[in-house]
This record gives structure tokens, C-alpha cells and sequence, in this order.
């Protein structure tokens, strides 16, 4: 619920704990001189502001023409949605991976079009949330709070949706969908075989332990895909990804707040009630099919792996949700977030009405975001009314609204946005060692390193 | 009159041997203009990025020596390496052996039918013969399933730990890569004068002893042009690690080889100037291992 305001509490707790700040270690020679370990402060490489710049930014000669919208294949249908509804618009609609996995594809044709003066897209879908930390600095997205669009729409997008996007207190993009994670369970199977939904992790790993001894073959979660650590690792408060300063970010996680969770897994792992397979494998439909008691997984779970006939396939009246399970002893529930999409703008666009007309309207707009799209809308209205879509279609076994509604304000505000992709350096440091058999947690040295790495190679200051 | 067509008559024998020279100018103007466009310009700005930074300015080796400090560069050296030396050992050997036993076949039509299919995965787009290998290495959709289940892997995951990738990704280049070269060490075999063969033969030398001391000598040139440029398309190794990587959701293959680096310096931390120092190095090395053979082989010998 209310994100905004955890996470400024936990900005000025940190802030005061200097000796986070004083363990500047690692990034040695960076020219960056500001107090990056603490939070907040940072000026950052400022937006375009005095000039003749409206709207926040220089713009570009307005031309008439199509407007150029890149979309991965799940969205196309926004943007046809989008068509028939103004039909005197004529759109370019291309489709690319939508930056999926990190990917990187839109920053690598941004990085080209940069070189070559044009190009660039009007209105881009990326399937990353992080696409803010290098296309702000890049001058890639155009700022949307500076004039383009109105307080009262941005306002109305779920608290904290819009953090991803946030660079110095300016919105750089929109917020398309909502991934928090939450326990996704077999209703009926729980109910027969007498287990309580786990509220705690000691609860669930109980569970897990049970469930491999009195029924071998079934799974309460799955640890093999690259969005593993922002499941589990983001909902145990581990610091692995903690986003101070623009170019600055601390990283510690042999702490116990990262051990507890590595060793819950490695535990049910051993037991083989945790899969180590990733969801989206075919081995994972083959082998799992059914046997799915539990799993913590993003809100998108149910329509892309349970309700999906390429994926588990699961019949309705199964499937429920409940809140994430905690540990004792922490102040206020969380949970990770996995995803969730955004909608760039081009700062280059030469069809700025169109581009905002877009932009504001796939991502608000009922007969997109309520009727059609896969997944949690960001804006708050238009998910309302999902869910109520949701629910009638009487797929659940429970009611999911309020569980999601709840979730949805629980994501832990200690794991930012950056410009590193932290699903692709675990799934090369840790999946392979996972699959070798290895425990997490003697692999939390390399994962600390490997982050270390690659948030210094991205420009990052790393504080230990 | 007489002096006149003398005159014209000379003019022709003097404009004949230009007319062949042109010729053979207009022959190699369309390579040329292509190694120019494609080639020489390209390496020409790739050097200039190398050796200037973000700003234009003249940066002498701080690219060369701030990308070689990179946590992923001597990894990335180290997979190239070993990857080389398996390709390079698995092409010279499988090559030479598979055109030799192609050249051996008694049966005509048979060699032709087993020579199209050698070249057939050639044939293939480079990415695309990839793909076909990553339903072969998943043991839940692969044809040699049952193969991979052997060996005892049962998930992708398990066949592309990263102890296995220099294997596999030979294993693909391989593929998709050795049959062209068998047809061409087959024509290269079909060149050598039937009169030798027949003296060895009469001699009582058997099919080793001609290949050993007739057939692989007098194929070494072939060889050493082979190696040379597998060398240089092998030090680049991108397709089957990104793809790899892409497949598997980043947990092989990722920054494993230098062109991986430098792409990644290039568009992730958007860095063209690391990327240039990087793709320097791989074509100074490769010019170099393509010197060292070409002199030690006595490449260009007429004889």
C-alpha cells in the first residue's frame, strides 16, 4: 500500500547508518564523487531544463507521419487494440523480444540510432522494468511528468508502480503491468492431504519437507529460472540489489537475511519438493504437470504457466493465491516483484500528441488493460477491473483480488532498479552450480562477486 | 596504305594485352570494391575507435589496457583458447580423414550422395544451424534423447554446464562448418596426378601408406589455408554462445567468448571504444597466426 512512504523511511534510516557509507571498497577509481553508499542525494547527469525546452526537454521538429511503436509478441494486441480505437491514427507497429531477459535489444538499436541521428521508435514496450537507469541518461525516454502527462493519470497508477520509472523525482516511462509475488497453491490438494497455506517460511518449508517424504514427486516451488532471486531472495530482504544513487548500489548478501532463504531452498532442494528446473522448460511441463502443491511466483503465473495450455495446463477450480509467507520478526510484510513492463517514449519522437496519446492510453485505458492484457495493470483503476475480470472467469479457487490488491503493496522497496540485469548474472553464476548440485549458499560468495562485477562494469560504485 | 594497316595492326597487338589486363581489372574491381566497403573501411574506423575514447580524443592504449583489466576479458581468453584448440584439432583430423575415406569410396554415385550430405548443414544460415542444435541438446525434444539420457543428463541445464560449452560449441562449428571444407579437400585430392598414386600403388605402398606420405603432403597447403581461416572465424566466436546464452536464458554462454565482450562493451555499457580495442586484438592475432603459417609453410611456393 503504501510503498512511496516505506520506502522514504527506509531512504532516511539509511541514510543516518554511516557506516554503510564509510565501506566504499571495490569501485576504486571512479570519478564519481558523490556519497553513493548512503541513499538518496545524488544530482545525477540533470534533465534538459532552461532553454526552449518544453515539456522538461528539447524537442524535435513535430512532422506528420505513422507512428513507429515497437512491441514484443504478447503486446501486439495493445497495439491493435489501440488502432481500432482511432482508426484515424496510422501506425508502424514492429515486433521485437521486447527486451525480454535482459536482452538488451532496445538499448543496442538506441546505442545505433544514437550514431546514426535516427530511427528510434516513438513509443517502445519493454518486458524489463530497469529501462529507465540507461535510457534516461542516454536521452532516450522523454520525461512524462514535466508537462506530457497530467498528474491526475500518473497519480492514479498503483503506489510504487511507477518507482521503476522515477529518475530525480521525474517519470521517465509508464508502468504497464504489475508483477509482485505472492503463494500460488492447489486448493483442493492442500485440503486433502490436511496442510494449513503457510503464513511463515518455517511453516512452508515444513510443508516442503512433509510433502517430499509423504508424497514424493510433488513441488512447493520452483528454483531453476532467472527470476529465482527476485522471488525468493527480494522477498527475504536480502541486500543484493539495493539501488542508493544513481551510479551507486550496495551489495551484501552472506548477510542472514540472505543465508536464511539459501538454505530454506538448499534444503528443499535436497528434499526434492523444490524444482530445479525452470518453469518455462519443457521438461518442467513434462515433469510437473499436476504436481504442483505450492509455488511463490509472480502474479503472471497463473495466466502464463498454470492457465496456459503450453504450460502446466491446470484445470480450473485448483489454483488459489495467497500473501507471500514471511519471516518473524520483520517490521512489515514483503514481498519480490518480478517484472512487470514498461512504455518508453521517445525523446526524439517527431510525433510527440500521438506518441502521449499512445502511450497514456495503452497503459490506462480499459479496453486494453482491463479486457485483454495478461497481466496486473500498474494503473490502479483499469486493475480493479481486471481483477474483477479475473475472478469471473471462475478459474480460481478463492478470491485472488484482495490477495493481489494486498501483495501489491508489500514489494520491498530495498531491491532497486538497475541498469545490471540481476536475473542474468544469478542465472550464470547460480543456476549452472544449482544444477551441479551445488548449495546457494556457499555459492553467495561468487554471487556477491559477480555482482560486484558487473554493476562496476555497468558504472557502478559497489558498496560491500 | 600498306603503312597504315602496319599502323593499325600494331595498335591492336599493343591494345590486345591491355584489353586482357583490363580485364582482369574489372575482375577484381567487384572484390575489391567489397573488401574496401566491407573490409578495409570497417577495420579502418574500428582502429580509430580503438585508439580514441568517448570524446574523439586520441587515447593511446588506455582501451587495450582498461578492457584487458575487465573481470570478463581473461575468462573470455581463456574459453576462446581452449575452444581453438579442440576445433582447430577436431577440424585438421575429421577433415583430412573424412575427405580421404570420401576419396577411398569404390562406388561412384555413393561418393556423391555422402559428399551432398556432408555439405547439406553447410547450407544452412549460420544461426539457423544453431537452433537445430539447441533441440538436439535439450533431452526433452532431442532426436538423441535417449543418447543424452545415456550419458546421463536429463535436462538442458545439465548438457550445457559450463564445463561442457568449448565441447558443444565445436561440436556445432563443427557441423555446421567442416563440410565444406571435406568437398573442398576432396577436389583437392582429385588434383593430385593419377600417375603418382599409380607409381606408389605399384611400389606396394596400401591406402595408409599413400595417404600418410602422398595424399596428406601434397595436401598441406589446403590444410594450411584451411587452418588459417578457421582460425580466424573461430577467434570470433559469437553465434553459438549468444545463442546458447539467448536459449538458455543467460545461464551458459554469456561473455564467454571476446566478440561476446566486446559486444556487450559496445551495447550494454555503451562503450564503443573498449569494443574497437577488443575486436583489434582479434584481428592482430589472427593476422599473426595467418603470417607465422603462411611462412612456415612455404605457402605461396610455387613448387
Amino acid at each position: 500500500m503504501a510503498l512511496g512512504i516505506r520506502a522514504a523511511r527506509a531512504r532516511s534510516r539509511l541514510r543516518t547508518s554511516t557506516a554503510r557509507v564509510t565501506s566504499a571498497v571495490g569501485a576504486v577509481a571512479l570519478a564519481v564523487t558523490v556519497a553513493a553508499c548512503g541513499h538518496g542525494g545524488s544530482s545525477g547527469s540533470g534533465s534538459a531544463s532552461g532553454g526552449g525546452a518544453k515539456d522538461g526537454f528539447t524537442q524535435a521538429t513535430q512532422t506528420s507521419g505513422p507512428l513507429t511503436v515497437w512491441v514484443d509478441s504478447t503486446r501486439v494486441p495493445a497495439a491493435q487494440a489501440y488502432a481500432k480505437a482511432h482508426p484515424n491514427v496510422k501506425l508502424n507497429i514492429v515486433t521485437y523480444d521486447g527486451d525480454a531477459n535482459g536482452s538488451g535489444t532496445l538499448q543496442t538499436k538506441v546505442d545505433l540510432y544514437d550514431r546514426t541521428g535516427n530511427g528510434w521508435p516513438d513509443v517502445v514496450f519493454s518486458a524489463e522494468n530497469n529501462e529507465a537507469s540507461w535510457a534516461q541518461p542516454a536521452g532516450f525516454t522523454a520525461p512524462l511528468s514535466k508537462g506530457l502527462i497530467p498528474d491526475s493519470v500518473l497519480n492514479n497508477f498503483s503506489s510504487g508502480a511507477l518507482a521503476p520509472c522515477t529518475v530525480d523525482g521525474t517519470v521517465y516511462c509508464l508502468r504497464n503491468d504489475l508483477a509482485p509475488t505472492l503463494l500460488w497453491y492447489n486448493a483442493p490438494l492442500m485440503k486433502k492431504w490436511g496442510y494449513q497455506v503457510p503464513t511463515t517460511w518455517a511453516q512452508y518449508e515444513q510443508i516442503g519437507q512433509e510433502v517430499a517424504r509423504q508424497h514424493p514427486g510433488y513441488i512447493v516451488g520452483a528454483a531453476g529460472d532467472t527470476f529465482t532471486p527476485e522471488i525468493f531472495m527480494w522477498a527475504s530482504q536480502c541486500q543484493a540489489n539495493d539501488i542508493t544513487g544513481i551510479r551507486a548500489v550496495t551489495v551484501n548478501v552472506t548477510s542472514s537475511n540472505c543465508t536464511r532463504m539459501a538454505s530454506l531452498l538448499d534444503t528443499l532442494i535436497t528434499d526434492k519438493s523444490m524444482s530445479k528446473l525452470s518453469a518455462f522448460s519443457s521438461a518442467f511441463d513434462k515433469q510437473e504437470k499436476g504436481k504442483v502443491l505450492m509455488v511463490p511466483a509472480p502474479v503472471w503465473f497463473a495466466g502464463a504457466v498454470f492457465n496456459s495450455p503450453s504450460g502446466l495446463n491446470t484445470p480450473k477450480g485448483q489454483i488459489a493465491a495467497a500473501p507471500m509467507p514471511q519471516w518473524p520478526g520483520s517490521a512489515t510484510p514483503a514481498t519480490g516483484d518480478v517484472g512487470g513492463g514498461t512504455w518508453l517514449m521517445s525523446a526524439h519522437s517527431a510525433h510527440l500528441t500521438e506518441a502521449v496519446n499512445f502511450i497514456e492510453w495503452v497503459t490506462t485505458d480499459n479496453a486494453y488493460q482491463a479486457d485483454l492484457a495478461p497481466g496486473l495493470p500498474a494503473y490502479a483503476p483499469a486493475a480493479t477491473a481486471w481483477l474483477a475480470g479475473q475472478q469471473k472467469s471462475g478459474y480460481f479457487a478463492n478470491d485472488i483480488a484482495p490477495v493481489v490488491q494486498q501483495v501489491s503493496g508489500q514489494v520491498w522497496s530495498g531491491w532497486g532498479y538497475g541498469k545490471f540485469s540481476q536475473e542474468a548474472i544469478w542465472a550464470s553464476t547460480v543456476t549452472p552450480g544449482i544444477t551441479a548440485g551445488k548449495s546457494i549458499v556457499s555459492m553467495l560468495p561468487a554471487w556477491q562477486t559477480a555482482i560486484s562485477n558487473y554493476a562496476t562494469a555497468a558504472g557502478y560504485q559497489v558498496c560491500h | 596504305m600498306t603503312s597504315a594497316t602496319t599502323g593499325s595492326a600494331r595498335a591492336r597487338a599493343r591494345r590486345a594485352p591491355w584489353r586482357a589486363v583490363g580485364a582482369g581489372h574489372a575482375f577484381v574491381a567487384g572484390y575489391v570494391i567489397l573488401l574496401v566497403a566491407f573490409g578495409l573501411v570497417p577495420v579502418g574506423y574500428g582502429i580509430y575507435f580503438a585508439f580514441t575514447n568517448a570524446d574523439n580524443y586520441f587515447a593511446g592504449f588506455s582501451n587495450f589496457v582498461q578492457s584487458a583489466k575487465d573481470f570478463r576479458y581473461v575468462p573470455a581468453l581463456e574459453h576462446i583458447g581452449v575452444y581453438l584448440v579442440i576445433w582447430l584439432i577436431a577440424l585438421v583430423v575429421l577433415v583430412t580423414g573424412l575427405a580421404l575415406v570420401l576419396h577411398q569410396l569404390p562406388v561412384r554415385r555413393l561418393g556423391g550422395l555422402v559428399r551432398f550430405f556432408y555439405y547439406i548443414p553447410g547450407a544452412l544460415a549460420g544461426a539457423a544451424s544453431v537452433l537445430v542444435w539447441l533441440f538436439m541438446l535439450d533431452p526433452t525434444v532431442s532426436p538423441a534423447s535417449s543418447f543424452l539420457h545415456l550419458l546421463g543428463y536429463g535436462t538442458f541445464g545439465q548438457v550445457i554446464a559450463p564445463g561442457h560449452l568449448a565441447v558443444l560449441f565445436a561440436m556445432i562449428a563443427f557441423w555446421t562448418g567442416a563440410g565444406g571444407w571435406i568437398v573442398v579437400m576432396y577436389g583437392a585430392l582429385n588434383n593430385i596426378p593419377h600417375d603418382i598414386m599409380e607409381a606408389a600403388r605399384i611400389d606396394g605402398a596400401g591406402a595408409w601408406r599413400i595417404a600418410r606420405y602422398i595424399q596428406i603432403p601434397m595436401l598441406r597447403k589446403w590444410i594450411v589455408y584451411m587452418v588459417i581461416l578457421a582460425f580466424a572465424t573461430g577467434a570470433q566466436l559469437f553465434v553459438e554462445p549468444q545463442l546458447v546464452s539467448e536459449a538458455s536464458m543467460g545461464v551458459a554462454g554469456r561473455d564467454y567468448s571476446p566478440n561476446q565482450l566486446a559486444y556487450d562493451f559496445a551495447f550494454q555499457n555503451n562503450n564503443v571504444n573498449y569494443a574497437a580495442a577488443i575486436s583489434v586484438e582479434l584481428l592482430v592475432v589472427s593476422l599473426v597466426v595467418a603470417a607465422i603459417f603462411v611462412t612456415r609453410s612455404r605457402f605461396f611456393d610455387a613448387n
